[in-house]
């Protein structure tokens, strides 16, 4: 059995070094912490360092290191009750320029974060986390659909040559004043025939005046309610994939608000952003009649535009009706502009969005065009001892380039900041929120499995694996050993993949190393069932251990393909739990095929190789 | 160590017709238990109620669990909310059936029932804000992809196995899926065991388990057909369960051994996918013997359905 390759000797070494290297850093657990990073136009410094340590020394805090790390300062302590104390006390000492935020720190040596090997972060039921409550701002909603239901009536009353005096928003829905009562009634009848949504009353106005009432009826506002809650969980849960934040929770609660739960203590700042955030772009064109300094000295704008102000203060008056907005789009990625080298974002519209504006470009070539960029942010002052939380809305022209060419489904747009690009970039890939979303509480949870469950988990996970180790042993005897050696390696590489593409670490991830564990056994199984029946058909041992290995190849190939497909099922079935079991199980299956083909043959082979044999212990 | 008598030679398929036919009783009576008494969907797929209570003096999760259990509120969702005081509760709207008036749930029943079996073990619990729904992890989005996922998984491994066998070994594999996949989930409706997100998980891991078992007794009657040169279909079958009944044993038993040491120890996290396991490895094992070969003979597998296809030497294959 000398012709086992030496390479193949080589490999297996290489493999379980590197194993043991990526899956070390899991032994070292993080630590809470407290970030600190400074808001636009401060620095941190060591100025800012030795104010932090005085600070915690000061509230007799005990520190284990403040150090800045890039371009945070980051503290260490011992547990979380030290941490959360020492954010208290930093927030007030650092004053509003610098965001103080709580952090888990990572404790693996720097050689090991310098190849890329990182421990496995847990899952929310192992860990606890941040834990958000989202407040939803329907009304903003049910403005929109008033604003729907009036242009209709509009339209419809215009159509059908009723007469009217006014239409215009007022109570749940639309008011409309006519002349007569006849054109009332007509007008009700038209309406009534043309939607269902509404509920039609006929009223006065208070100068006598025959009018109606059109509300929309509550079902009509729940259903729309419900969907834009619904809608607004689909966006969040884009958004937050696409942060890269491992497993979050996100369920509605009651009528209008959104839970958030995101594992580990982690960069809350980031996270908040990105939540509440209702970026987008928006493309308008120039109303090239009218001189856009003379519109802002005097104040008059024509009514169908509105002026607006670039990034260095220029005004411009740009026509209100948008061209194309963020909601039209089915793809954003930030790139680099090729010509000049700056951020841009790369955008795709969808079929009705591209033609609008493959017409616009075709009919205004050489004229040009402006980009939007709208920005809603989330503001919380302190009024009487209250928090009131309000919007401040930005609309800003980042780019009123000239037409060059045609274009409609896909193109570029510079004049943004590449942190900027890239988080437009995101938030216009996850859609948009379909009402306002507002953080209103945020508060640290423990794990939701709970320490104690956690505990017998982790037993019973240690019990089942000796098991199974000692029952191959006991019957496949010195084969069983070395399957059993593979079984440990074979733990240890996949807890290596797992963490190294960071892999969120759940119960069930746990539940299914162990049952990738006990199906991995089963190559073993077929290998040393083969060599015994090779044994028994007479052949000299080292013939049957190579045969059965070669024999084995064929059917465990073929099992572990299909079972390979299963698994990849599983990984396709959207986000959470379910999606981190099943890239264990893909993972597992992998490195058990390495393991107990390879590895056991490679110790087989170390084992019995050169040695003339008369029995194996099988 | 040997447990199975490696010559033996059961005719497995004598009773080819007595255990389809209980195979295809066991699929109607699970049909009949999934559809008429439905599965037990946990908190994950239906939503419920959530109650914030603090407590005066601080409290440990696993009392407040525990208090919840002897009242009969089993399978609560108990967690720690900051500090050692406030405590969030998740539990299903059906948990208690005094909350439902009419059809509607009422959470503000729920957080008094609730509030009432904390305070018989602790007087200092109190509410610390109105109850609320909550609504569930598991969307309509993610059940109809899951549904689709599992379509193409089937789909793919047929293709696999068609080109790798022959069609009737994807057939007999699917059917035999089709089988394990029914009878585990009929026997989690008919117990009435709470059907969460783990539980899925485990369901479908069960599926990936059963089509390895399957390939590897196929593989052998693969290699049965291709060597020998009077290949009687039912012996070939025959022989090849022979041959593989120790490894489809001891493979069960192993991995028998590590869920059974998570549903003994694991504690209830685990519970669920532990004994859905268990059932589908035991399904999956009997079905490997029972039941696949059987459909593959019916289906008429034979000899040359293997042969490779002499493709290279056009001369050969038109040689007799």
């Amino acid at each position: 059995m000398t012709d086992f390759p030496r390479w193949k000797y080589a490999l297996v070494a290489i493999v379980l070094a590197l194993g043991l290297l990526y899956a070390l850093p899991n032994v070292f657990r993080p630590q809470p912490a407290v970030q600190v990073s400074a808001n636009r136009g401060y620095t941190i410094d060591a100025t800012l360092q030795k104010k932090a340590q005085d600070a915690l020394t000061q509230a007799k805090v005990p520190y284990q290191d403040v150090a800045i790390e890039g371009d945070r300062l980051l503290a260490r302590f011992a547990n979380t009750d030290v941490q959360l104390r020492a954010s208290d006390t930093l927030r007030s000492a650092l004053g509003d320029n610098y965001t103080v935020a709580l952090n888990l720190a990572s404790t693996v040596p720097h050689w090991l974060q310098v190849i890329g090997a990182r421990a496995m972060p847990l899952g929310l039921d192992l860990q606890g986390g941040v834990h958000f409550l989202m407040q939803v701002d329907q009304t903003a909603v049910v403005q929109k659909q008033q604003q729907r239901y009036l242009d209709d009536i509009r339209s419809l009353l215009r159509e059908k040559n009723i007469h009217y005096d006014s239409v215009s928003p007022g109570g749940q829905g639309v008011q409309v004043v006519l002349r007569t009562t006849g054109d009332r009634d007509a007008a009700a009848q038209a309406i009534g025939a043309d939607s269902q949504d509404l509920v039609i009353t006929d009223t006065t106005t208070p100068g006598g005046a025959p009018a109606l009432q059109a509300n929309i009826k509550p079902e009509v506002l729940r259903t729309l309610a419900e969907n834009t809650i619904r809608q607004n969980v689909t966006t969040l849960r884009n958004r937050i994939n696409a942060l890269g934040v491992a497993e979050p929770l996100i369920q509605q609660q009651g009528d209008s608000r959104i839970v958030v739960e995101l594992p580990g203590v982690q960069d809350t700042a980031e996270a908040k952003k990105i939540l509440g955030a209702t970026a987008t772009l928006e493309y308008h064109a120039n109303d090239l009649d009218v001189n856009p300094l003379q519109a802002q000295q005097s104040g008059n704008v024509p009514p169908e535009d509105r002026l607006y102000h670039d990034k260095d203060g220029r005004p411009l008056v740009l026509k209100k009706k948008v061209i194309v907005s963020g909601d039209e789009l089915v793809d954003a990625s930030q790139g680099y502009d090729q010509q000049s080298g700056q951020p841009d974002v790369s955008v795709e519209l969808n079929s009705a969005g591209a033609r609008k504006m493959l017409d616009f470009t075709t009919q205004n070539v050489g004229k040009p065009m402006a980009v939007v960029y709208v920005d809603s942010v989330q503001e919380t002052k302190i009024v009487d001892g209250k928090e009131v939380h309000s919007y401040k809305t930005t609309e800003e022209v980042i780019n009123n380039a000239t037409i060059q060419g045609v274009f409609g489904k896909r193109f570029q747009t510079t004049g943004l900041g590449q942190e900027e690009a890239q988080t437009l970039a995101v938030l216009l890939r996850s859609g948009s929120l379909a009402a306002p979303s507002q953080i209103v509480e945020q508060r640290v949870i423990g794990p939701s499995l709970g320490q104690d469950n956690i505990k017998k988990g982790e037993r019973a996970v240690l019990l089942g694996l000796a098991l199974v180790l000692a029952a191959a042993a006991i019957y496949y005897k010195l084969f069983g050993l070395v399957a059993d050696i593979a079984l440990f390696f074979n733990l240890v590489i996949l807890i290596a993949v797992m963490s190294a593409i960071g892999v969120t670490l759940t119960m069930p991830g746990i539940a299914g190393i162990v049952l990738t564990l006990g199906m991995a056994i089963d190559a073993n199984v077929l290998i040393c069932e083969r060599i015994r029946e090779e044994l028994r058909n007479g052949s000299t041992p080292l013939a049957s251990i190579r045969a059965g290995y070669d024999k084995a190849w064929a059917t465990i190939l073929d099992a572990n393909v299909t079972h390979l497909l299963a698994a990849l099922g599983l990984m396709t079935l959207g986000s959470g739990a379910i999606k981190g079991f099943g890239i264990t199980l893909f993972i597992g299956i992998l490195t058990s095929l390495f393991t107990s083909v390879t590895v056991t043959h490679a110790v087989t082979a170390a084992i019995h190789g050169g040695r003339k044999l008369k029995t194996l212990s099988v | 160590m040997e447990i199975f008598n490696p010559n033996s030679n059961i005719d497995f398929l004598r009773w080819g017709k007595v255990s389809v036919s209980i195979s295809v009783l066991l699929i109607i009576a699970s049909i009949f238990f999934i559809t008429v008494r439905g599965l037990n969907y946990g908190l994950d797929f239906t939503g419920g109620v959530l109650v914030q209570v603090t407590y005066q003096q601080p409290v440990d999760v696993a009392e407040v669990r525990g208090a919840l259990a002897t009242s009969g509120f089993e399978n609560a969702v108990v967690q720690s909310l900051g500090g050692t005081r406030d405590i969030s509760i998740r539990l299903q709207s059906k948990a208690d059936p005094a909350a439902v008036v009419n059809g509607v749930v009422k959470p503000d029943r729920v957080a008094a029932d609730v509030l009432k079996a904390l305070q018989a073990k602790r007087a200092d619990a109190g509410l610390s804000r109105p109850p609320d729904f909550v609504g569930p992890q598991v969307g309509a989005e993610l059940r109809n992809s899951g549904v689709i996922a599992v379509i193409v998984v089937i789909v793919g491994i047929m293709i696999y196995l068609g080109l790798r066998f022959e069609k009737r070994f994807a057939f007999a594999a699917l059917a035999s899926e089709v089988h394990d996949t029914l009878i585990t989930v009929g026997i989690i409706a008919a117990v009435q065991r709470e059907f969460d997100l783990t539980v899925l998980a485990s369901v479908l891991a069960v599926v990936g388990y059963s089509i390895n078992d399957k390939v590897v007794v196929f593989d052998r009657v693969r290699e049965l057909f291709r060597s020998s040169r009077k290949a009687e279909p039912r012996d070939v079958l025959n022989r090849a369960i022979n041959n593989t009944l120790s490894r489809t044993i001891i493979t069960s038993l192993f991995t028998g051994i590590t869920m059974g040491a998570l549903f003994l120890f694991g504690g209830p996290a685990v519970h669920g996918f532990a004994i859905t396991m268990l059932i589908g490895i035991v399904v999956g094992t009997l079905s490997s013997i029972f039941f696949a070969n059987p459909i593959l003979l019916w289906l008429g597998v034979s000899k040359k359905d293997l042969m490779p296809v002499t493709r290279e030497n056009p001369e050969l294959a038109r040689r007799p």
